[in-house]
């Protein structure tokens, strides 16, 4: 029996070796995490992806900070474990090679490990399920019926149609005009109508923080608010077919009055094909085989009985749910 | 003969009978339609003319059935390929000789002329929107460019006319056809997909598999080079 084995079961000695490395690690790791933790939160986090330029995005950021924050006092123990290992267990160079002591279960060290992991894990977990539900579902698609709504009673419903291969959007309190541009007011409550032709797609709005399923005759729900202007990159974020990759656009958010004119203008040079289209509807339901006859059908009509909004008087009368209105954008409210 | 020199000779089979599996296989997956040259010899600030047809049925290669695109390559023969070469920051006169007749568009939204300003023409008619909600007189096909923000619908033949229509490619102008004519601009140098945007692929989930999905038929690329 060696010397170091002795000392390790007697433990508790001031001068016990075992508890001097304990000791200067956890010095490390704590002082680590000193500095990295505000750097974190008040140097890193503004330039965490996706931004903020709506309220999901700066969700998005907020929950990767406190994620990284929770994470980086583990990361730095690895390290500091490995560092120290390496330069301090060193085997020197020419000593005899000896076999270390035997290792036995340590019910302080089992016991802080079950501990530890379990509270980071349950903290990451009950963190980032409030986090999913309390932001009006986190820019998720909520499906038909979202359990989570926000509060605004000025919402713009934006529908989001996916098919194979490209995005079109139609904006229902305009008429209803279909286009394959982008574009929102600031400032705003948004709701994207997220729907398919086809396959499934996935609307990924990269920096407004939003993505949500497109399926077929499903109306699929994500609010968000903007909170900054600039422009959005939109991506299809499920395998789709052989142009997937190229299945992409961009957005942009803009000032309330520039959007509320381009939306007039677009409806007003739309209006021909406008009328073409099929009544606006939370969904469409294209033949399984659209070489047989696929010209898509309104399947449930548009206004539907959602629930979020309820209350609020449309301005356009026929339109329940959605306050934001041509005058209503340009105005200010 | 001995133990190792018949172990020698399998081994050698073995080795050539992989090889030939391995160069099958990569040959059909690195297999490409070839891309038709409309650079070289290209005057700069020349247009480039650019006559393609759309086809019912091929009538030849591996998918004879299939619907698909033909471009006239600048010595004049008909190649079956969807990957075309052109000069960036030209503009592109197009002509389209389509034989095909109406599917139906799943998305109204497709018969409308975008992005090649009123230059859109059907055998010499200006037109800006196309009702394409029938089999019996519509659409046929579409050429598509997203992020150039093309869209052609091309008129088809309509069904009055089935009795003239080409059954194999390349076909002739004595075949019923519409002629749809339309300009644009290459752009800066790059690569873009271009596709129709009717499904028009016959008996596939959505009508959008088989031709809608294979490079050669109802897509492609645009190469826009310096
Ligand atoms: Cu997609
Ligand atoms: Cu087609």
């Amino acid at each position: 029996m060696t010397a170091t084995d002795g000392d390790r079961r007697d433990g508790g000695r001031a001068d016990d070796p075992n508890r001097r490395h304990w000791r200067f690690l956890l010095l490390v790791v704590l002082v680590g995490t000193i500095i990295v933790e505000p750097l974190l939160w008040f140097v890193i986090r503004v330039h965490m992806p996706p931004g903020r330029q709506t309220t999901a995005a700066q969700g998005d950021q907020f929950d990767a900070t406190v994620l990284t924050m929770m994470a980086s006092p583990v990361v730095i123990a690895v390290l500091a474990y490995f560092t120290y290992a390496m330069v301090v267990w060193r085997h020197p160079k020419g000593a005899p090679l000896v076999d270390g002591p035997p290792i036995r279960s340590n019910l302080k060290v089992q016991a802080s490990w079950l501990f530890m992991t379990s509270a980071i894990v349950m903290g990451a977990f009950v963190f980032g399920t409030y986090e999913l539900i309390v932001p009006a579902g986190a820019g998720g698609g909520e499906g038909p019926s979202p359990i989570w709504t926000p509060t605004s009673k000025t919402i713009l419903p934006v529908q989001v149609i996916g098919q194979q291969w490209q995005w079109t959007y139609r904006y229902p309190t305009y008429g209803g005009f279909e286009t394959t541009q982008l574009v929102l007011p600031d400032n705003t409550w948004i709701a994207f109508h997220v729907t398919s032709l086809d396959v499934i797609h996935s609307f990924w709005a990269y920096q407004l923080g939003v993505k949500a399923d497109a399926n077929p005759q499903v109306d699929d729900v994500a609010f968000t608010k903007t909170q900054q202007t600039g422009k959005v990159t939109v991506r299809c974020d499920e395998l789709c077919g052989i142009w997937h990759g190229a299945m992409y656009n961009y957005g942009y958010v803009v000032s309330r009055s520039s959007f509320n004119s381009w939306a007039l203008r677009t409806e007003k040079r739309q209006a021909p094909l406008t009328k073409l289209l099929p009544p606006f509807s939370w969904t469409y339901s294209p033949s399984a085989n659209g070489a047989g006859g696929g010209y898509y059908p309104s399947s449930i009509p548009f206004p539907s009985s959602e629930s979020y909004g309820k209350g609020a008087s449309g301005p356009e009368g026929n339109l329940p749910g959605v306050k934001v209105s041509h005058k209503g954008l340009s105005g200010g409210q | 003969m001995s133990k190792g020199a018949r172990l020698a000779v399998v081994l050698v089979f073995v080795a050539v009978g992989m090889g030939m599996i391995v160069f099958g296989v990569m040959t059909y997956v690195r297999e490409n339609p070839p891309t038709v040259d409309f650079t070289t010899g290209h005057r700069p600030g020349a247009p480039v003319h650019l006559t393609i047809q759309t086809v019912g049925t091929i009538g030849f290669g591996p998918h004879p059935s299939w619907v698909s695109y033909l471009v006239k390559a600048p010595d004049g023969k008909w190649v079956h390929t969807t990957l075309w070469k052109v000069p960036a920051h030209t503009t592109i006169d197009v002509t389209v000789l389509e034989y095909d007749g109406a599917t139906p568009l799943r998305n109204q939204f497709y018969g409308e002329v975008q992005g090649v300003g009123n230059t859109y023409t059907v055998n010499g008619r200006h037109m800006s929107l196309i009702k394409a909600t029938s089999t019996a007189a519509g659409v046929a096909h579409t050429f598509s460019v997203p992020h150039l923000g093309i869209n052609i619908p091309l008129y088809a033949v309509p069904s009055s006319e089935s009795a003239h229509e080409c059954s194999s490619a390349p076909c002739h102008p004595a075949s019923a056809h519409q002629t749809i004519t339309f300009s644009f601009n290459s752009g800066g140098v790059h690569e873009d997909r271009w596709q129709c945007f009717i499904p028009c692929g016959a008996g596939w989930l959505d009508g959008n598999g088989g031709p809608m999905q294979t490079i050669g038929y109802m897509g492609g690329f645009l190469e826009v080079t310096a």
